[in-house]
């Protein structure tokens, strides 16, 4: 701060000097975020390698003899691929019968006038704060009188409650002006016209995002599925790959290959959908997108 | 406009009837049936006798549930905390970034929330692994004896609870950058033109203006880490799960392991009144934010 002419050119150090920081920044960053990947790029590596290879004591960041044997054997010569099936159907149908009930109910709750509306909003607003965890007990007794025990329903039944959907969907649908609606009504459209023609297209985006993310979630369950189901072959991947150890014994490579396949599809869901289902997630914490 | 309203009422009574069908089975129905339960002595399945408050009399002197109480209780504060601020740090970091870079380097650190619970425990299982893990060769760098973590009952919970920071950051660093995005860019260009610094602007205009992000996203993992059980669970698994109970672990264990219905229901109901109790105070934040936003 001595001479004038210094005060001119000040900024443009500022600027430089800015930039420097903000470049290193930025390499922190990159830095910080494959270290924080890495563990899943180890598990890949790893089922990847001959098992001998496996417990090598130098660290081998790639391989030296690729090979898919793990994955021919985790395919092949173990249940995975009914675990993928009963996580396939367990989650696409908790996906439709939720998202279904969900936007019909949801609809209902923002576009008509019923008795017991509020009452019944009210309930769905409360519900959102109950655990379901504290809730095994009575779904396990529930569904083992109902005799659905080890099957796809048993497994989806107490996984339907995710009042957060509904939410969100009145949310939506109490977005789209009242114009359509009322240019619906002039026309005689019937109610379930109006919902088909105009509000479920108008909400595609969302109806995508939600889809994704009750997937993600009924892919991802643990606790409940592992409860409701005793026979190895009708386990989920998710409780499968970790309660059958005879399946991988104690290959590590081999293990890790059930893992990658378990994650797989969801990783996948991410990755081509990242948009909606960071959409989707945010929208599910109370937070409008 | 004219009304039928009956018409009205039917039709959502139809549109109604498959959520609420859904609801009353799954939803109402258990939670009724859990309240009564937990004053019985049944067992996981059948009929028991009505015993008053003797199974939450019980629970003061339970050893077993002073043990999950307080390790859920340490849990979450291993891991919500620290959680909490990691994410805000990477959501920091990544704001600044732009375009594609932004979403890969987003992509990268948000990941693992979206794989399932027995994925990230194969993955760490291996990762920390006593005799091969990678991590150990950190250890042996920073001349710490190795350790089989998951078997250590003074490792157990702090490892668990990073594996769980790393596991769940993703969610809240989106929370927090939805939170950055909300705030005006005209409120950093005044900054700018104030010459204030890089941590000036944190202080005095981010660090404000996200607080209630902040507070959102700790009381949101509040609840989701009352509720632990699957890691737990899974790293306990060939180790010591009498050490390292957590409230869910001990429902299971009493009803699912000891056949015991109408215990594991007061602890159910002990830990759905605690979740209730912070879930209200997260509604009230949710709506304080939305207020800030509009």
């Amino acid at each position: 701060m001595t001479a004038l002419p210094a005060q001119g050119i000040a900024p443009l150090q500022r600027i430089q000097r800015l930039n420097v920081a903000g470049a290193i920044l930025s390499i922190l960053t990159v830095v910080a975020a494959v270290i924080w990947a890495f563990p899943i790029y180890w598990a890949v590596v790893t089922s990847l390698k001959p098992e001998n290879e496996t417990v090598r004591a130098a660290v081998e960041l790639w391989p030296e003899t690729l090979t898919f044997e793990h994955y021919r054997f985790a395919l092949f010569e173990t249940q995975i691929g009914n675990w993928y099936l009963n996580s396939l159907g367990t989650a696409f149908g908790t996906m439709i019968l939720t998202v279904s009930s969900s936007l019909l109910c949801g609809y209902a709750i923002s576009q008509l006038r019923f008795p017991l509306r509020q009452p019944l909003w009210w309930l769905i607003l409360a519900s959102f704060m109950v655990p379901t965890q504290t809730l095994i007990i009575n779904h396990f007794e529930l569904v083992a009188n109902l005799g659905l025990l080890n099957t796809w329903a048993g497994i989806i039944l107490p996984q339907l409650i995710h009042p957060v959907v509904i939410i969100v969907y009145k949310q939506f649908f109490d977005g789209v002006p009242k114009e359509f609606r009322e240019a619906a009504v002039m026309d005689n459209a019937s109610e379930w016209r109006i919902l088909t023609r105009v509000y479920i297209p108008m909400n595609w985006g969302v109806t995508t995002a939600l889809c994704i993310v009750t997937f993600i979630w009924s892919w991802n369950a643990f606790l409940w599925p592992f409860l409701a189901v005793t026979r190895t072959e009708e386990m989920t991947i998710t409780v499968g790959i970790t309660q059958v150890n005879d399946a991988f014994g104690v290959y590590y490579a081999r293990q890790l290959s059930a893992a990658v396949l378990a994650g797989l599809p969801v990783a996948l869901a991410y990755l081509i959908f990242q948009r909606r289902v960071t959409q989707a997630i945010t929208l599910s914490a109370g937070i409008k997108g | 406009m004219l009304r039928n309203a009956k018409k009205e009422a039917l039709i959502a009574l139809v549109l109604v009837a498959p959520f609420a069908a859904i609801y009353g089975l799954a939803f109402i129905y258990p939670t009724i049936q859990m309240f009564l339960l937990s004053f019985t002595d049944a067992p996981l399945i059948g009929q028991g006798d009505y015993v008053g408050v003797e199974n939450y009399a019980r629970l003061p002197g339970d050893r077993r549930f002073q043990t999950a109480l307080w390790n859920t209780g340490y849990f979450v504060v291993l891991s919500v905390i620290p959680g909490t601020f990691v994410a805000l740090a990477i959501a920091l970091a990544v704001d600044r970034l732009k375009g594609r870079f932004q979403s890969l380097v987003l992509a990268l650190f948000f990941l693992p929330y979206i794989l399932p619970v027995s994925v990230v425990y194969l993955i760490w299982d291996w990762t920390l692994n006593f005799q091969f893990g990678i991590a150990m060769h950190l250890f042996d760098l920073l001349g710490i004896q190795r350790v089989p973590i998951f078997k250590s009952t003074a490792w157990f919970m702090p490892a668990v609870a990073l594996v769980t920071v790393w596991w769940t950051c993703g969610f809240s660093i989106l929370l927090f950058l939805a939170g950055l995005r909300a705030i005006p860019a005209e409120i950093y260009e005044a900054a700018a033109l104030d010459n204030a610094g890089r941590w000036t602007t944190f202080r005095r205009v981010t660090w404000p203006l996200i607080w209630p992000v902040t507070a959102l996203v700790l009381t949101i993992q509040l609840i989701l880490q009352l509720k632990i059980f699957d890691q737990v669970y899974l790293f306990s698994t060939g180790g010591r799960p009498n050490d390292n109970l957590v409230l869910v672990y001990y429902i299971f264990q009493r009803a699912f392991q000891s056949d015991q219905g109408g215990r594991a229901a007061a602890i159910a109901v002990v830990l759905f009144v605690m979740v209730v109790i912070v879930s209200v105070f997260n509604f009230q934040l949710v709506r304080m934010s939305r207020g800030r936003a509009q």
